[in-house]
């Protein structure tokens, strides 16, 4: 049996968006800045996709930006607003717990002379309204706050951080990583106070190497691509329009069924937090007090530590069974690092390297939870046996 | 300009009645790396010579490169050649020659004729002294030093006429294949990779085994050694790379045994399995990557314990090596980058605190004894999980 759970890394693409930008690759593979048939047609098609994604998240559609990724998207937000902005200002606000796209290009504009605050986090993985409260200054020219943490599930305030932002300046720009977030819950831009926000395709069952930055039509970024002027000249190279349409098409079949989808993932969610929670020398992180059943936390994402296995041989075992998860976050599992977000909460050091993220999708089920649970409880007992005498 | 090179060997040089086995081993080899290379090529050998011609369009670099990974070649020759169209002709190609090999003319040189084919009208030392004067005319900054030139000009006469000056350096050695076949104990460090170039490159061929441990040890260790094994066939022809899943092994001496003297032991069942593929391969002996000290294994009381269980001889090349001189070789041969990838290899993941490094021989055979109930039956399956990777 293989039993795919680490979503949180990346998705199986829906077999009806494969099928569709193989489609379009083959026949309306035209470029959308062409004047004949073959670029209208590719450009029709480019509409559409931005048509579908505004709709979902109820902006305009002249406010989406597409761009490569997560990662390209934080980058030209940060470096796209501190650019336009250093005159106003030269201080950003954003959360120790940050994906490094966030953070690397935070270290980067500190290099250039900016100065960033670090929010911490509480033992939940949110941050605390009175901590950003007192962080905001006068120059202060960006906030960027993640909306659902990739490694144990935790969701911020961010309607909560966004109002609060626009009260204390309102000339301050709030950007949201909604990486983790977009397709697990509903975000509108507008009613939040986010000015600009990330997404990427193959988190919600699109292509890899797509994604798009939401950016209010009232704000002004600078690029950080130079070339033939595509996109309003805030992102040049020719449009990946496969890819695109296939990211809003994944949107839209999640979107479409989303209640359901989200209820059905909440309840696997509880599923495997009891039936995990009664393994011995076992913590679930980041859940909320009173809900012990992460309610109130992403319904796709569970954190679990088990005492005395290291989480990478725990991880190797499971695949043995053909069970994937990830050890930490992807992005950090291959450097030796304790997760930085899981020291944030305060983890004890015993738990850190012995921390798994299991995380859902759609494709999940029962079944498969099932036998993921019996073979932790085969395995878990087994590895403990044979671990570092000391 | 240059359309073939002149392969200049060493030590078969000094070989008695089997040289030639040695010159067509090489010749062999030069094919078999240059087959890798953009372009056809001719290898052939003539009167105590190799040459590499080029016999279309080819990268120069890229040629030069692949030679330089054929053990046995001491210096690679870059080569003008052109067919013998008298004196005039060839007074021509030289200044040509030098005129485009060497754009800074202030430099000493000598002629050094060689006239293999004796029908030529002129003899080599009139042949020295007549190029050497058309020189000295055509480039008036030149002068002549027969004692220690700046560019020493080599023309050969032979069927066709060969000009060089240029000697890039080989890897020395002898051609693989010309010294039997041993067998490598490849893990995905420094040293390994390292012990297996400096063996093969005394004309070895080389076998490798690498012990997998999952779920302790990922695929990506793996697949780490068998890219390492990649690099060093580069200069040792195809690999055969046997990967022993060592787990139950490895646990079972976990489970019985003092934890200090469980390197030590596990280290012995390593080199049992080694020796057993070795022979099974017809290799005449093992090889690591050992250097006396490095770690608690390494010592010289550890390498009595671990060098027990073999009969066959266990050739250490790295073991009057310091760590930065391994490091160095393996910069040169191009492993290091691959050897740092930081994936956990199965020597470190249970190892003690503090692992003895004295080991005391009569305490190890007496506690290797709590292993009898099983061991035998483990090897016995590890040996059955033997997955052969060809690696080249």
């Amino acid at each position: 049996m293989e039993v795919y759970l680490d979503n949180s890394a990346t998705t199986r693409v829906f077999p009806e968006v494969a099928g569709y930008i193989t489609q379009i690759m083959c026949q309306q593979y035209g470029n959308p800045s062409s004047l004949h048939l073959k670029g209208m047609e590719a450009e029709q098609i480019l509409r559409r996709a931005k048509e579908t994604l505004a709709g979902i998240l109820k902006v305009n559609e002249k406010e989406l930006l597409f761009t490569s990724g997560g990662t390209e998207s934080d980058n030209l937000a940060l470096r796209g607003v501190a650019q336009a902005r250093q005159r106003q200002g030269k201080h950003l606000i954003t959360t120790q717990i940050e994906h490094p796209a966030i953070l690397q290009t935070m270290h980067f504009l500190e290099e250039q002379g900016f100065q960033v605050t670090y929010l911490p986090v509480d033992s939940f993985g949110r941050i605390r309204l009175e901590d950003l409260q007192r962080s905001m200054r006068m120059d202060t020219i960006l906030v960027s706050i993640m909306h659902t943490n990739n490694e144990m599930g935790a969701q911020q305030p961010i309607a909560e951080a966004g109002a609060l932002i626009k009260r204390l300046n309102p000339n301050t720009l709030f950007h949201v990583d909604a990486v983790q977030g977009f397709g697990k819950a509903r975000i509108y831009p507008k009613k939040m106070g986010i000015d600009l926000m990330s997404v990427s395709g193959h988190k919600i069952h699109g292509p890899k190497g797509i994604g798009f930055l939401y950016v209010n039509e009232k704000v002004r970024i600078r690029p950080i691509l130079f070339g033939g002027g595509q996109q309003n000249n805030l992102r040049s190279g020719t449009e990946n329009v496969p890819g695109i349409a296939g990211m809003a098409m994944a949107a839209e079949l999640l979107y479409r069924n989303y209640d359901e989808d989200v209820r059905k993932l909440a309840e696997l969610k509880s599923f495997f937090i009891e039936g995990v929670s009664q393994m011995e020398g076992v913590r679930v992180n980041g859940l909320l007090p009173g809900y012990p059943h992460g309610e109130g936390t992403a319904p796709h994402v569970v954190s679990v530590s088990f005492r005395g296995v290291r989480s990478e041989v725990l991880l190797h075992a499971l695949e043995e069974k053909g069970i994937y998860v990830s050890a930490g976050s992807a992005c950090s599992a291959r450097k030796p690092q304790p997760s930085a977000t899981l020291r944030a909460m305060g983890v004890e050091k015993d738990l850190l390297e012995s921390t798994i993220r299991f995380s859902f999708s759609v494709f999940t089920n029962q079944e498969e939870l099932e036998y993921t649970l019996s073979v932790l409880r085969e395995i878990v007992p087994m590895l403990r046996m044979y671990t570092r005498k000391r | 300009m240059f359309k073939a090179f002149l392969i200049k060997y060493a030590e078969i040089g000094v070989k008695g009645k089997n040289r030639h086995l040695f010159e067509d081993a090489l010749v062999h080899q030069i094919k078999v790396s240059m087959k890798k290379c953009e372009g056809k090529f001719y290898v052939h050998k003539t009167q105590g010579r190799i040459f590499v011609e080029a016999e279309s369009e080819f990268d120069y670099d890229e040629a030069v490169e692949h030679l330089k990974q054929v053990f046995g070649i001491w210096g690679i020759c870059p080569v003008v050649y052109a067919e013998d169209e008298g004196f005039e002709k060839l007074a021509e190609r030289i200044v040509d020659y030098v005129d485009k090999v060497y754009p800074d003319k202030n430099k000493t040189f000598k002629v050094n004729a060689r006239r293999a084919n004796k029908n030529y009208p002129k003899e080599s030392m009139e042949i020295n002294a007549d190029l050497g004067e058309v020189l000295l005319n055509a480039f008036p900054e030149m002068t002549v030093d027969v004692h220690n030139p700046d560019i020493m000009l080599n023309v050969e006469i032979r069927e066709k006429i060969y000009i060089y000056s240029e000697i890039i350096p080989g890897p020395g050695g002898m051609p693989v294949g010309t010294g039997g076949k041993a067998m490598l104990l490849l893990s995905g460090g420094i040293d390994s990779p390292v012990a297996g170039y400096m063996i093969a490159k005394r004309g070895v061929k080389i076998d490798a085994v690498y012990f997998h441990a999952p779920p302790y040890t990922s695929e990506r260790a793996k697949q780490k050694v068998v890219d390492l094994a990649r690099i060093v066939s580069k200069y040792t022809g195809p690999i055969y790379l046997h990967v022993i899943n060592f787990t139950d092994i490895q646990l079972y001496i976990h489970e019985k045994c003092p934890h200090e003297e469980l390197t030590i032991i596990m280290r012995r069942y390593m080199m049992r399995i080694a020796e057993h593929l070795a022979k099974e391969n017809e290799c005449l002996g093992l090889i690591t990557g050992e250097s006396i000290g490095q770690v608690a294994s390494q010592t010289m009381a550890s390498l009595v314990c671990t060098n027990e269980v073999c009969e066959l001889p266990v050739y250490r090349p790295l073991i009057g090596f310091d760590k930065q001189e391994i490091v160095e070789v393996s910069e040169k041969i191009g492993t290091f980058e691959t050897s740092i990838q930081p994936f956990e290899d199965c020597c470190t993941i249970f190892v003690a605190k503090h692992p003895v490094t004295k080991p005391n021989l009569k305490y190890i055979r007496r506690h290797e004894e709590n292993l009898s109930e099983k061991i035998e039956e483990l090897v016995k399956t590890a040996l059955e999980t033997d997955e052969l990777i060809i690696v080249e």
